[in-house]
């Protein structure tokens, strides 16, 4: 699937400050019988977001009209815990959002991020709270620098591996680069 | 020239390294064995369809059903229609992917069909030393015999789906060392509760989980696997368990596991796996497992967990805590012991092997459940479910008042209508509490089979222990 390249996202946020928010959440599993990836974003948080009936929580941070247009979203430590359902990030993505930002992500779940043009961002301690105090704030995100900027212009540094950034800068795919490797694969399985 | 002294992952990280990690890139991983489901591969298909790409290696790759699929034996074998079209739809469409791309399937009427992470070390595909991937967190499980197994996203599915490989970084190494002899009604549910409860629900993100110690090593391949099933649950990759000569007794004569010459040039290779002397792990976690009580959760993840005779802890200013308690309908300081219980669902990759339903039934055994109370009993696959009724464990189970299902996933995620009503509360042999997990409103509370079946006698959490 062709992702659209990622350097620079500059972008409200939108606070989720709760720790250990797992993929359940995200989405929960009676939308998992979908066989496509489309749509999803619909059931993002489907029952955070509706009441029994259907109708929207107006308490519902995703439902408050500042949060329209926010592409940025700010999580609580451990976000995207337990099931390795893609479709949390198909979900989200599909919302609009285009970045995560927490003090720590599951691995199954930051893997599954970046497999799909969503940036996963982890912070240190003081710059998580900062943002969980300021929803709404306007940030930067610069991929080739690797740096969220804040509003008032400091720029904090965050970790992002080599391939990865590089991947998201071009919109790769992992599969060409697998692909690419058929050789070595081939070489492999004569060994083993 | 003798190498460095390894851990058991890192021996079977090595040997399947088509490339190692540098820094720019990270490692491409062969992978062994490939199981798949309905629910996480229809978008991995679909993107081989639009490449125009082959499976590479479709014997390496096991399709089975059993997230979706439903659990009344009219659905499953005919006469009645599957409820849920969604389900339907998905069920069939597995089957036309691995028509197509030449996978095997144990499709829904099949007498091997199961849940994926039972099957695969019930038909003896699971072996020491291989990587093992699914597209489900709980793929851990397979780490019970000595092989590396964790699980993988969609995208990932695709991946393997077409070159047999993964781009993986090397996770770090944890070691739970465990020492101790269980209590008598303590089982192996409690201690990775006990474990999870400890490490925390992120502890080991980032890190394959080695469980060592005398208390593993006297614990037989189910329980085994009910430890190494949880990993996730703490955050870990994967979990592993060194292999040895209970896992040789188990794979022995299983349908796919070698045979003959093939079985003794294994087993050799297997017995070189276990982690050096002198190996190190990056970190070390010590538990006394004679002190672990039965173990239950009270929130909404599985880190939040208690000896059942214990009482909720307090948590001032957390307010993600406070959500969870109030989600549960639970208040600080009060004791979970007699809390009113709706349903019980004995079922899940954690706890649905044949010991599990024996130690469920021992206790049923000539009791009923509490009037009112919903047991669900959900065999983790078809053959487990045949034993049991040749042992008559399912007449046990329907003289005490229980449904008695065909296998799957069932009412651990509540995918196929087996749904927690809302605002009922369940004692659950699955794995995981979360808001929602069993249906919207649910409130769930893991533990042992043998707690579960209490429960259901008495319609309260009670400690097995009074029953026993
Ligand atoms: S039983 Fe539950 S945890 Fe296990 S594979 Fe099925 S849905 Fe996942």
């Amino acid at each position: 699937m062709p992702i659209e390249p990622f350097t620079i996202l500059t972008s409200r946020t939108v606070v989720l400050p709760g720790a250990n928010i797992d993929t359940d959440q995200i989405i929960p599993a009676r939308f998992l019988t979908t066989t496509t990836r489309a749509g999803l974003g619909e059931h993002l948080f489907a029952d955070w977001r509706y009441l029994p009936d259907g109708t929207p929580r107006s308490d519902f941070v995703l439902n408050r009209p500042e949060a329209h247009g926010c592409r940025i979203l700010v999580a609580g430590g451990n976000f995207g815990c337990g099931s390795s359902r893609e479709h949390a990030p198909w979900a989200l993505a599909d919302y609009g959002f285009r970045a995560v930002i927490s003090t720590e992500l599951a691995d199954i779940f930051r893997s599954n991020c970046l497999k799909n043009g969503l940036l996963p961002v982890i912070v240190d301690e003081p710059t998580s709270a900062w943002l969980i105090e300021h929803p709404g704030a306007q940030v930067t995100l610069d991929v080739l620098a690797g740096t969220l900027t804040l509003p008032r212009g400091a720029a904090v540094p965050f970790a992002l591996e080599a391939f990865a950034r590089h991947c998201l800068l071009r919109g790769l795919d992992e599969l060409d680069y697998l692909l690419e490797r058929r050789n070595e694969i081939e070489a492999f399985e004569r060994r083993a | 020239m003798a190498g460095a002294p390894q851990t058991l992952f890192d021996k079977v990280w090595r040997a399947h390294e088509v490339r190692p990690e540098s820094a720019d890139s990270p490692a491409v991983l062969y992978i062994d064995l490939h199981l798949i489901h309905e629910v996480t591969s229809p978008q991995a298909f679909t993107v081989l369809r639009e490449r125009g790409l082959s499976v590479r290696r479709p014997e390496r790759t096991l399709a089975t059903m059993d997230h979706s699929t439903p659990t009344l034996t009219a659905q499953v074998f005919g006469g009645a229609p599957i409820a849920l079209e969604a389900a339907r739809r998905q069920v069939r469409e597995l089957e036309a992917n691995c028509a197509e791309f030449g996978v095997e399937l144990l499709g829904l009427t099949h007498s091997e069909r199961g849940i994926v992470h039972i099957i695969g070390p019930e038909l003896g595909l699971t072996q020491p030393g291989k990587t093992i991937v699914c597209g489900d967190s709980h793929t851990s499980t397979h780490g019970a015999v000595g092989a590396l197994a964790f699980g993988i996203g969609t995208t990932e599915v695709g991946h393997v789906l077409a070159t047999q490989c993964l781009l993986q970084r090397k996770p770090r190494t944890l070691a739970v060392n465990l020492s101790g002899e269980l209590r008598a009604g303590v089982t192996a549910k409690d201690l990775i509760l006990a474990i999870i409860g400890r490490l925390g629900v992120s502890g080991g993100t980032g890190h394959v989980i080695e469980y060592r110690g005398d208390t593993i090593r006297a614990l037989d391949m189910d329980e085994r696997m009910t430890v190494c099933n949880m990993s996730i649950e703490a955050g870990a990759r994967a979990g592993m368990i060194a292999p040895d000569e209970t896992t040789y007794r188990y794979l022995e004569g299983r349908p796919r596991a070698p045979r003959g010459e093939a079985w003794e040039r294994a087993l050799e290779a297997w017995r070189a796996l276990p982690t050096d002397a002198l190996a190190r792990f990056d970190r070390e976690v010590e538990l006394d497992a004679a002190a672990v009580e039965p173990m239950i959760t009270y929130g909404t993840n599985p880190g939040m967990v208690i000896p059942i005779g214990g009482a909720i802890p307090q948590r001032c200013g957390d307010a993600a805590f406070t959500q969870a308690l109030a989600y549960m309908g639970l208040a600080p300081g009060e004791p979970i012991r007699d809390r009113p219980v709706n349903v019980v669902f004995l079922g899940s990759c954690t706890n649905a092997r044949l010991s599990d339903l024996r130690s469920a039934a021992r206790l049923l055994r000539g009791r009923r459940i509490a009037p009112g109370l919903r047991m669900l009993v959900v065999p983790g696959s078809q053959q487990v479910k045949r034993q049991a009724e040749a042992e008559g464990l399912d007449r046990v189970f329907l003289e005490a008042g229980a449904e008695w299902r065909e296998s799957g996933c069932s009412m651990c995620l509540g995918m196929n209508g087996d749904v927690v009503g809302r605002g009922e509360y369940a004692v659950s042999t699955s794995n995981r509490n979360f808001e929602g997990r069993q249906g919207s409103g649910a409130r769930t509370l893991l533990a042992s089979p043998l707690t579960a079946a209490a429960c259901a006698v008495r319609g309260r959490v009670t400690d097995p222990r009074e029953l026993m």
